[in-house]
């Protein structure tokens, strides 16, 4: 447990002995990376093996920063930061697996990568608002950069878009958090502290929409979630499997951990608001992701779909919503990293594109049966197939949102049959587009260069999709080992005021 | 528990099989595959000589429960009864049949029987599981091998038919998921012999009257799609008629039965009352699936569609006796538990004999379609029985068990279903005797045109069938056959539970004042 602050260390160290050595040789590079990711991943599982669940968070460091404001460098985790930081490990292990074939400047990309990382670590671990923001904003930079100098379609554009959104956010968090201290009078930023400021309904009314609404645009609520599908797309592989698998859950995560326990009542007045808010991102990006003609934007669309699922569950705000919207973030952390995965680097930098209508014209199912399987998989997981770890996710939450509303889960339902409808569309039109019975004889290539068989599936590629696959079915099957640290992690007194609300 | 119980055995070793039918060399695989889904029937039939005799009403014969998810109280937890070994069995036989009419596939075979066995796996997780979140696992697993496997061996229409079948049955499953949501949030439960015990009104009381309808219809549609009940039935015909001949045997006669197992299993135990209030329009629905079926199937012209739609009205016989039972609205006494007795039995033993006939008849017109280069209409056939008596002499056989010819296992349960229909709703029953004779002009005309009157340029140089194909369909002819002779092993293996389920209609009729 104590170890778990060394995730951020070991990550920014990480970067810049992989920037060092970049310059030098790529390989060299890739294994640091790896080393640093793999390893911080254990730290991470380390962890969770000496976790013993208790209500509220366990200080890990706790030491004055900038005295003058009251600045604390207060790290702290409990279950629900332990399992978005074994998340983080694992998602960013696979990313580097799936970045092994970046050539151009392999060390720079790496270095921004693990910068990128050691944020995430940094924000899930933080127990002081401004520290909170501190790394929340450290991550945004790298983004940038990943995207704008690594990206595909429309690179700029989606980079530049998606740091408006996400600065944008921010400033309305960092407004929100000031002047909840201002109000509240007390010295310091610290969650515990902020949280007992005895503020008005009015002014929690006024504070948790800035503080929310500034997290949420990073989890993608409707309809401000235009940057995810454009950002997503725009962004090489790994970084597209690390901002949609995990820095959209920094938002969720935020929603959490800042704005609903320091609110309670503001989170109560603009409840049902969030909730369809929640819904109608499920749905209408679960639409929007039916009619999508690049491969990738379906999915781009798909995760804000989910995350919809993310934000219905706290918005509906009983325990057992919120552990499976936690449940459901670790869930599509992986799901989503899989799915980016096999789009972006399995399919897309062997075919170069990634219209659906091209795609339909090749049989991938037989030039590329690893993507296809995995995949398949991972489409249905995205589905909500029991067995896979979105299906307790969502079960949890529905179970948690229907004595709440009835309504808002008849609505989600009615999203998660979209979910399989696109995703039935985007097996079918990518990889079984060239059917024929699998009696006739394959095509004649005809010697169109277009047409060729493709390089095949390299293994870092396979021990990526198999990490995230087991990591799926594991949790899947048994999502006690998550929910055993989640639960108890919502007994505390902060999100328990904030949690009284919800139910009947 | 450290030796898998037989239970365990049962559901998993077709998936064990699968997994090696995947990776064995052609050859090996087909073998292994078969000998595999042998197992179920060898299992079944050792289970029947554990629990012999008339089952026991009611209760599980053999069950094994461990604690998988203790946070959320959920269990693994499989058991079976007199029900669940019946639709055992006809798994047992089904399975192996339809890796036998697959035989000769050799492009993509080893796939194919992977993911046969990947279904008949599935299926019998659905009729023995006893707790919704390991049967929901079964219940949704089932689709992803199917529908690969319309997909991707099926006809030209194949791709459409299969996004079809998916979408409607996950839409109805969702529905599904998000009752037992409710019921969950409700009772804190899902584990079906516990929610049984709050069936009496608690399970109604603890989610509200309104929210009780509501989680009834999430529910009833889940099953309704799946059966299907008219007029969700617009998946069924292109999916059987585009599916290959080995997996529309598999749709027809195992996995269209896993919807009437819920009706019976799951939802009427939970939701008497609604299920009563409904049982009126329900009828009506049933006997529309019945009676349209059969005119449906007049009116095609194409084998394997025309076959699709028999198989719609003939599981909604299954459905017309249980919502006859079901409405008994206000019918009490010795006689009315009689009919209640016999409906229940016949619903139940029709599931297991139209499994029977829905397979042969797929594989058999499979043969034909496959002896005329691809081509299925009726006016493609004709004289088939000079060139191959066996194949006309079997098929025939199975033609005349799903008319219901007395003697024939067929005759058996619609017998008494209408019986017991008569008994408690008589128009009704009428009526749905208009869907009897329907389709006794069908399938009289199929035989008719295929196997009589003069050859035509594609059947002049019919090959009869070969001893594979007469060895595929060969179980099942017997069995039609024996049931139809001696019904009562069957009936005894389900009477049990019926005389439990209809126990209520002997009850003294008490007027609500």
């Amino acid at each position: 447990m104590s170890l778990l602050p060394w995730t951020i260390y070991l990550s920014f160290a990480g970067a810049l002995v992989v920037l060092v050595a970049g310059t030098r040789s790529a390989a060299a590079a890739r294994w640091l990376a790896l080393a640093t990711t793999a390893g911080g991943w254990g730290v991470t599982l380390l962890a969770g093996l000496s976790f013993r669940s208790a209500p509220g968070l366990q200080t890990l460091v706790d030491v004055r920063w900038i005295p003058e404001l009251g600045v604390r460098y207060h790290l702290a985790a409990d279950g629900i930061s332990l399992t978005l930081v074994v998340l983080t490990g694992l998602a960013a292990t696979a990313g580097v697996l799936f970045s092994w074939n970046v050539a151009e400047r392999a060390g720079e990309f790496l270095a921004l990568y693990l910068a990128l990382v050691g944020g995430v670590y940094g924000v899930f671990l933080s127990a002081d608002a401004l520290l909170f923001l501190v790394f929340y904003e450290l991550a945004i930079v790298p983004k940038y950069f990943l995207i704008a100098r690594w990206g595909s379609t429309r690179r700029e554009y989606g980079a530049m878009k998606l740091v408006l959104y996400s600065f944008a956010g921010s400033a309305l968090v960092l407004t929100g958090i000031l002047w909840a201290q201002a109000a509240g009078g007390g010295h310091g930023f610290a969650l515990a502290d902020l949280a007992r400021g005895g503020f008005t309904p009015a002014q929690q009314r006024a504070m948790f929409a800035l503080v929310f609404l500034g997290f949420a645009v990073l989890a993608g609520l409707f309809p401000f979630h235009t940057w995810a599908p454009t950002g997503h797309v725009a962004a090489p592989t790994p970084a597209s499997m690390l901002l949609a698998g995990v820095v959209m859950k920094l938002g969720a995560y935020g929603c959490l951990r800042v704005a609903l326990p320091l609110f309670p009542a503001g989170f109560a007045f603009w409840q049902p608001v969030i909730a369809w808010l929640a819904v109608a991102g499920v749905v209408v990006a679960g639409l929007a992701a039916l009619v999508q003609e690049d491969f990738k934007f379906v999915i781009g669309y798909s995760s804000v779909s989910h995350m919809g699922f993310v934000l219905l569950g706290l918005a509906a705000a009983n325990a057992r919503a919120v552990s499976g919207a936690v449940l459901q973030m670790f869930s599509h952390g992986v799901i989503a990293g899989l799915l980016f995965a096999v789009v972006g680097r399995m399919v897309y930098d062997r075919t170069h594109t990634r219209r659906l209508a091209d795609l339909r014209a090749r049989p991938l199912h037989r030039w590329l049966p690893f993507a296809a399987v995995t995949f398949v998989v991972a489409g249905l997981a995205s589905m909500g197939m029991p067995g896979f770890s979105g299906f307790p996710a969502e079960l949890t939450i529905l179970i948690g949102v229907w004595p709440v509303s009835r309504t808002w889960a008849v609505a989600a339902v009615a999203g998660v049959l979209i979910a399989a409808a696109f995703t039935l569309r985007a097996i079918q039109l990518a990889f079984f587009g060239q059917t024929g019975a699998m009696g006739a004889n394959p095509p004649d290539d005809g010697g169109d260069r277009a047409l060729r068989p493709l390089p095949p599936i390299t293994w870092p590629e396979r021990v990526g999709a198999l990490l995230l696959l087991a990591a799926t079915v594991l949790v899947g099957l048994k999502p006690d080992l998550l929910l055993n640290w989640i639960v108890p992690s919502l007994q505390s007194p902060l999100l328990q005021t904030a949690l009284r609300g919800g139910a009947p | 528990m450290n030796t898998p119980s037989a239970l365990t055995l049962l559901v998993f070793v077709p998936w064990i099989g699968a997994g090696l039918a995947a990776v064995l060399p052609a050859r090996h695989s087909r073998v292994v595959s078969l000998g595999l889904s042998l197992s179920t029937l060898v299992l079944g039939l050792s289970l029947l000589a554990v629990c012999p005799g008339p089952a026991p009403a009611a209760g599980l014969t053999l069950e094994e429960k461990i604690a998988w998810l203790p946070a959320l109280r959920i269990s693994y937890h499989l058991g079976v009864d007199g029900l669940s070994l019946l639709l055992v069995l006809l798994t047992g036989v089904i399975g192996p049949m339809s890796l036998l009419a697959s035989w000769s596939l050799e492009r993509g075979g080893r796939l194919l029987r992977a993911l046969l066995l990947l279904a008949q796996g599935s299926a019998l997780g659905v009729f023995v599981a006893q707790d919704f979140f390991l049967w929901f696992l079964f219940w949704e697993l089932s689709l992803v091998p199917v529908y690969f496997l319309i997909k991707l061996w099926g006809g030209p229409g194949a791709e459409r038919a299969a996004y079809q079948f998916v979408i409607y049955t996950v839409g109805g499953s969702a529905f599904l998921l998000l009752g037992f949501a409710a019921i969950y949030a409700a009772a804190g439960t899902m584990d079906f012999a516990e929610l049984r015990l709050l069936a009496n009104g608690t399970l109604t009381d603890k989610l509200g009257p309104a929210g009780a309808t509501l989680v009834f219809l999430g529910v009833f549609l889940g099953f309704a799609v799946k059966v299907p009940l008219y007029p969700f039935h617009t998946w069924l015909p292109p999916a059987y008629a585009e599916a290959p001949t080995g997996v529309a045997m598999f749709l027809s006669a195992v996995m269209a039965k896993m919807g009437v197992y819920g009706f019976l299993r799951v939802l009427w135990p939970l939701f008497p009352d609604q299920l009563q209030a409904a049982s009126g329009v329900l009828l009506w629905l049933a006997l529309a699936g019945a009676v349209g079926g059969a005119l449906a199937a007049v009116a095609q012209t194409d084998l394997k569609r025309m076959l699709a739609y028999a198989s719609l009205t003939h599981v909604s016989y299954c459905l017309l006796a249980l919502f006859a039972v079901t409405g008994f609205a206000g019918l009490r006494g010795e006689r009315a538990l009689a009919a209640g007795v016999a409906a229940l039995d016949g619903a139940m033993l029709q599931m297991f004999n139209h499994g029977l006939a829905a397979a042969a008849l797929f594989f058999l017109a499979g043969v034909l379609e496959a002896r005329a280069g691809g081509r299925r209409t009726l006016a493609d056939f004709g004289g088939v029985r000079a060139a191959s008596p066996v194949l006309a002499g079997l098929c025939g056989v199975a033609l005349f068990s799903s008319l219901g010819l007395p003697g024939l296992n067929g005759f058996v349960s619609e017998f008494l279903i209408f019986r017991g229909v008569f008994g408690l709703a008589p128009g009704t029953a009428a009526a749905g005797c208009l869907a009897l004779l329907v389709t006794a002009v069908f399938l009289l005309t199929f035989y008719q045109r295929v196997f009589h009157g003069p050859p035509t340029p594609a059947t002049a140089a019919f090959r009869d069938l070969s001893g594979r194909e007469v060895a595929t369909v060969a179980v099942a002819v017997v069995l039609m056959f024996v049931v139809g002779v001696y019904p009562q092993p069957l009936v005894g293996l389900v009477n049990g539970l019926a005389s439990l389920w209809a126990a209520p209609l002997g009850l003294p009729f008490v007027p609500v004042s």
